[in-house]
């Protein structure tokens, strides 16, 4: 018996091998290189490949009717396909995963591309015919910005600097300076500018619905060479061992906080309470998150910052009094 | 083992694409290398599990009998129009922007249909750039619940699941008929019939506490024409603000609320008010308007209206 893992292998090397005659068929002398990076495997691999589409064909498995395949130096050319000159029509899931992502993506405001995006969509839908007709039912709402990502996106194109005036939540302030952008990233279904903050030295994130105001500049943008390109792809925020550590108990009605923030630890106590430990840079927004859910959450640690929501909600309740 | 059934398999289908007459299974037998084993037994259960396996990749399997043959017994082809990806051209911008929606999904199952999307495409003759511009689109569906949900949306059969409500402490059972699943400010919810409460709801995945059920229906969930998933997803998680209060704010602070302002008025330059703007905030329901406002503490109050202002009370009250 073979293990589940290499039962699942079998079934995703037949797609492979049945993209693979008419991507080579419709390009004599391809190289080993290229081929092996679009089809994601080594090139040993598919070496493999193609001595097993060799002794494959036709009933009746003579010379002319198995396909034929030149392989020996670095690239590969393909002279008999035996009738699979196609590649197979869209699944269900495929025609579904480029349908729905082009949708959301064509119908995000501000986006240079949408024109070309409206385009492909109504390509790709008429290729995967009924296919696509689960794509009804998946919907990804991406957040535009017209204001300011087609700002951002010029100065990307252009590779120059621009001035920002934004707004940073966590300390309540706005703040003025000059960045070399790098990247949009969509995550969360909101755009973020990822740049070289000029004033901090340092690569930072912006959050697009939070710039004030925006500038071109008239300078080249400066990125410093071999940055590390950083994986955003489990979320902005990355935690680290050097944040400050909050321990906080939710309450029912806050037990979203958990959902919402990215937790290092989640205990669900005895009595339906919920302990949460997590990794903050800045605790600014601790405190007004705890004060916004008034009594439903309760900062375990460090002391110094439950005496600080205590003193603010003291402080707060004067401008009432007054009031 | 794994290469020989990989290459039975795709002789088979080599040689039902070549036919267009339906064969049967015994001239499959004879034609297709791989199934010279020992018994008819062990024959015909190989090339029904090869069956399935072909079906499941959406190769287009016909069944039927030609008027010719003298058995009864069904033979099987593939028609060449079912099987061939139909023609298609791409501009280059468009290949960009292909490329670029392919980089959207970043988890299981959407990543990996993306990816055998894009090699077929390839195969028809495309060039899809694997490098995009400066813009990142990036969607993940990490929540445990989102592959059952979505299959069963995909394939519309109803679901039951745990599901703990905001503001519960006990997950509840919810028996779903899915019509759809919507990622919303980066979460995933599903909307559904919810059998039990008779009407149309929304759930949010990351509250599903468990495994989640799929039933085969005896018809396929009927999804109400003209649903916009959208609206209904921001309806449950947005709010219509039908109201306005007035709230004075610190001058240099409250951003976000200033940010939301219908009104704008500056604070008297002396006397009690210097030193504090009035601002004009929509609202419809006033606990939830105390919740944007509270956490400014010291910087904000409320002037108006009384229970949003009372609301602002308990929370910080409850706070000391």
């Amino acid at each position: 018996m073979s293990p589940p893992k290499a039962r699942r292998r079998e079934v995703a090397d037949l797609p492979r091998l049945l993209a693979l005659v008419p991507y080579l068929l419709a390009r004599p002398g391809v190289s080993f290189a290229e081929v092996s990076s679009v089809f994601g495997v080594s090139e040993t691999r598919l070496r493999k490949d193609l001595e097993l589409l060799w002794v494959c064909g036709l009933p009746g498995h003579g010379p002319g009717d198995l396909i034929d395949i030149e392989f020996e130096g670095p690239t590969i050319t393909l002279l008999e396909p035996a009738g699979v000159t196609r590649p197979l029509r869209l699944t269900s899931d495929e025609a579904l995963a480029l349908v729905v992502a082009l949708r959301a993506l064509a119908e995000t405001p501000g986006l240079t591309e949408r024109d070309a995006l409206d385009r492909v969509l109504v390509k790709i839908e008429e290729v995967a015919g009924a296919a696509a007709e689960a794509a009804e039912r998946v919907e990804v709402a991406v957040e535009g910005e017209e204001r300011v990502l087609p700002v951002v996106e010029q100065a990307l194109a252009a590779g120059r600097r621009l001035h920002l005036r934004y707004h940073v939540p966590g300390r309540d302030e706005t703040t003025e300076r000059d960045v070399d952008p790098i990247r949009v990233v969509l995550v969360g279904g909101r755009p973020y500018l990822e740049a070289w903050c000029r004033r901090a030295e340092g690569l930072r994130t912006f959050r697009l619905d939070r710039v004030v105001a925006l500038e071109l500049l008239d300078l080249p943008a400066e990125v410093p060479p071999g940055l590390p390109r950083r994986d955003l792809s489990a979320g902005l925020f990355q935690a680290s061992l050097d944040h400050e550590r909050v321990e906080l108990r939710l309450g029912p009605q806050a037990q979203w906080v958990a959902d919402h923030y990215p937790c290092e630890q989640i205990h669900e106590d005895w009595d339906g309470m919920m302990r949460v430990v997590l990794r903050t840079p800045s605790t600014d927004w601790v405190v007004r998150l705890v004060l916004r859910l008034g009594g439903a959450v309760q900062v375990l640690s460090p002391v110094e910052l439950s005496e600080q929501v205590r003193a603010q909600a003291r402080s707060a309740l004067q401008g009432y009094v007054q009031g | 083992m794994s290469a020989k059934k990989t290459e039975r398999l795709l002789n088979l289908v080599i040689c039902l694409l070549a036919t267009r007459r339906y064969l049967s299974v015994q001239q499959i037998r004879a034609a297709v290398p791989g199934y010279e084993s020992d018994s008819e037994e062990s024959f015909r259960r190989m090339f029904e599990r090869d069956k399935d396996e072909l079906r499941e990749l959406g190769v287009p399997l016909e069944t039927g009998t030609d008027a010719r043959a003298h058995d009864d017994e069904p033979g099987y082809r593939i028609a060449r129009s079912s099987y061939e990806l139909p023609e298609v051209v791409l501009e280059p911008d468009e290949a960009a922007a292909l490329g670029l929606a392919a980089r959207l999904w970043q988890s299981a199952p959407l990543a990996g249909a993306t990816g055998s999307a894009l090699l077929k495409l390839q195969a028809a003759g495309i060039s899809v750039s694997p490098v995009g511009g400066a813009l990142e689109p990036r969607v993940a569906a990490s929540e445990p619940a989102f592959d059952a949900c979505y299959r069963a949306v995909r394939d519309r059969k109803p679901v039951t699941f745990p599901y703990r409500a905001a503001g519960a402490n006990i997950p509840s059972w919810r028996r779903v008929e899915p019509w759809g699943v919507v990622s919303w400010h980066g979460r995933w919810y599903l909307v559904g019939h919810d059998e039990d409460r008779g009407a149309g709801r929304v759930f949010r995945l990351s509250r599903v506490s468990g495994d989640v059920v799929t039933w085969d229906a005896p018809a396929p969930v009927v999804v109400p024409p003209g649903l916009n998933l959208r609206a209904m997803v921001a309806s449950m998680t947005g709010e219509l603000l039908l109201s306005t209060a007035v709230v004075r704010v610190r001058e240099g602070s409250c951003w976000a609320l200033r940010a939301e302002a219908t009104g704008t008025r500056p604070g008297a330059s002396d006397g009690p008010d210097a030193g504090w703007d009035e601002l004009d905030l929509g609202y419809s329901d006033p606990e939830r308007l105390a919740d944007r406002v509270a956490g400014f503490g010291a910087d904000a109050v409320v002037l108006s209206p009384p229970d949003a202002r009372e609301a602002v009370l308990v929370r910080l009250e409850a706070s000391l």
